[in-house]
């Protein structure tokens, strides 16, 4: 509980942010360039998915402060994000759109 | 008149307007969740075109994500010009938030256009129907995004806006980034990894 007290850190820098969207930027077009890759084919949804997530952690951490800011409100977010999540790829293997055991 | 800013403050010392729109925040992610897993459940099952593949613009949407993106940035320049009291930079960049939305809202009345003159529109297939509504939505959330921050604009504008502000300022923040990043997570899911 201490720690969900101990909040408020002071916000990064310019300079952090304009690092943070250099990172957002380059990210972006290596997920474009790599959809055009061919030879990435067979990875293209493992390797999108996981620089999404990276583009997504980084924005939520930096932008939405949550690195610096209470841990409460990281479980504001992340507990409905994670409940969004389970409920998408619940609902993704009752469909059959993905499947276990093949 | 003036609003002196007043802090409402929860026995944890948080602010309770950030902890109340975090909850919101969190309560979007659902919404977003059910849309996005309608649109990935329908996904492929159309049983005529348009399909994804046929119809879908990588570059010109790359760009507009870009576009939003870099509106971010702008958000928390803003946010950091308001916390100095920088208000002539906090007026600048509340301003670049307002046109880069505006640009991406205009990407978007773009797309639909000319999806509609390609024959996709909400009932011509699962595909149009989901489609749309997933990307609708999330428009509608960057519209009520550039109304909001030209609010702000307009209120720095007039004075009326200054570093005692700045937790309205971070509240809006925190709206406009969560719709870059559903906007993250939809650009891959729907536009880079289409069937």
């Amino acid at each position: 509980m201490q720690d969900m007290k101990a909040a408020e850190h002071p916000h990064p820098t310019a300079g952090t942010y304009l690092r943070v969207a250099a990172v957002l930027a380059v990210l972006t077009v290596i997920e474009v360039g790599v959809f055009y890759v061919p030879a990435f084919k067979p990875f293209l949804a493992p390797v999108l998915l996981v620089l999404s997530a990276i583009k997504f952690a980084i924005v939520v951490m930096f932008y939405m402060h949550l690195k610096m800011d209470s841990r409460f409100f990281t479980l504001l977010f992340g507990g409905p994000l994670l409940l969004a999540s389970g409920m998408i790829l619940g609902l993704l293997f009752l469909f059959g759109v993905m499947a276990l055991g093949h | 008149m003036s609003h002196a800013a007043t802090t409402h403050h929860t026995s944890m010392g948080l602010d309770s307007r950030k902890m109340a729109f975090w909850a919101f925040i969190g309560s979007e992610c659902l919404l977003f969740g059910s849309l996005i897993s309608t649109y990935l459940i329908y996904q492929g099952r159309s049983v005529s075109g348009p399909t994804p593949g046929e119809i879908l613009d990588i570059p010109v949407t790359s760009v507009s994500t870009f576009d939003l993106l870099m509106s971010s940035l702008w958000m928390v320049l803003a946010l950091a010009a308001v916390q100095r009291g920088d208000m002539k930079w906090a007026k600048i960049w509340l301003f670049g938030v307002v046109v880069g939305g505006a640009i991406f809202i205009g990407f978007q009345i773009y797309e639909f256009t000319t999806f509609v003159h390609e024959g996709l529109t909400l009932q011509t297939n699962l595909f149009g129907a989901t489609f749309f509504v997933l990307t609708g939505t999330h428009g509608a959330h960057v519209t009520v995004g550039v109304l909001w921050m030209g609010t702000l604009w307009v209120r720095a504008l007039q004075g009326k806006l200054g570093p005692e502000h700045a937790m309205t300022v971070e509240i809006a923040g925190l709206y406009w980034h969560f719709v870059d990043v559903v906007w993250i997570a939809i650009f891959t899911l729907v536009y880079l990894l289409h069937k």
